[in-house]
């Protein structure tokens, strides 16, 4: 699979996994690769699946070039939470911190021909929660909750 | 699985039939390098066909918008054809649907071309 895994974490009734990643594109696989495996025992359906895989390639690709800046030194941490109503993910690295805010809309007219600048507008829409914040130690934690509905 | 990309001409109008995934890295790049490719060959009418493609990341959507910047500027028009559900939902989230022609229909998507071109 890749990635160096920390192990698995129990709390309560949550289970769920804390993954070491490399500072490159390898990565955004991996830990879609990760997830995606968590997103099946869950039990998400294939379509919700793709949604959770495409939301957290966004996250890792912001972490791995925007916040580690490729640097070999840095890691992407990823933190997968399963419960029975939902899945969360967290994602973390080592840059410089982020703010959402500071961040042009993408979706202003004057924006839209843009090259750049969507990728947590779409991690936003294929999830139900997704917050931005510190991390502890440094760089900018990212997690993503995707509740899951029986059908 | 990255992106295959492959080129066919239909009339004025050169058809790009898309497989796979256009994703930040080879993806997005090959797509670039073919849109850059065709702009500079004179290709005025570009159609994307985007059936066999399975997804597109922001890095992608990123490539597509470039790609309609360089080929509008150079005086041509990309447009889309053979959007999935995914590919369509993406377009409505970000709002490109405002930007892009996209037809249903490769037939229909030609004849728009010759229209605009007389």
């Amino acid at each position: 699979m890749g990635g160096c895994k920390r192990g698995d974490i129990e709390r309560g009734d949550i289970e769920g996994t804390e993954t070491e990643l490399e500072s490159n594109l390898q990565s955004v696989d991996k830990a879609e690769a990760i997830v995606l495996q968590e997103a099946k025992k869950a039990g998400f359906d294939d379509e919700v699946q793709h949604q959770i895989g495409a939301a957290v390639r966004e996250v890792v690709v912001n972490a791995v070039v925007h916040g580690n800046r490729y640097n070999r030194n840095k890691k992407v941490y990823l933190d997968i939470g399963r419960s029975k109503n939902k899945l969360s993910v967290t994602i973390g690295d080592e840059g410089s911190g982020f703010d959402p805010n500071a961040v042009a809309d993408p979706l202003a007219p004057d924006n839209l021909l843009r090259q750049s600048g969507r990728g947590l507008l779409l991690a936003r829409a294929f999830v139900d929660e997704l917050d931005v914040h510190p991390r502890p130690g440094g760089g900018t934690e990212v997690r993503l909750v995707k509740n899951l509905i029986k059908s | 699985m990255s992106v295959k990309l492959t080129s066919r001409q239909v009339g004025d109008v050169t058809v790009i039939d898309a497989a796979g995934r256009i994703t930040l890295g080879e993806g997005a790049s090959r797509f670039r390098d073919m849109i850059r490719e065709l702009a500079a060959k004179g290709n005025k009418n570009l159609l994307l066909n985007l059936a066999e493609v399975s997804y597109i990341d922001s890095s992608g959507i990123g490539e597509l918008v470039s790609g309609f910047t360089t080929v509008t500027n150079n005086g041509g028009s990309l447009k889309l054809v053979g959007l999935s559900k995914r590919v369509k939902d993406l377009l409505q989230i970000t709002k490109l649907y405002t930007v892009f022609d996209v037809y249903d229909d490769e037939a229909e998507a030609i004849r728009s071309f010759t229209r605009v071109a007389r």
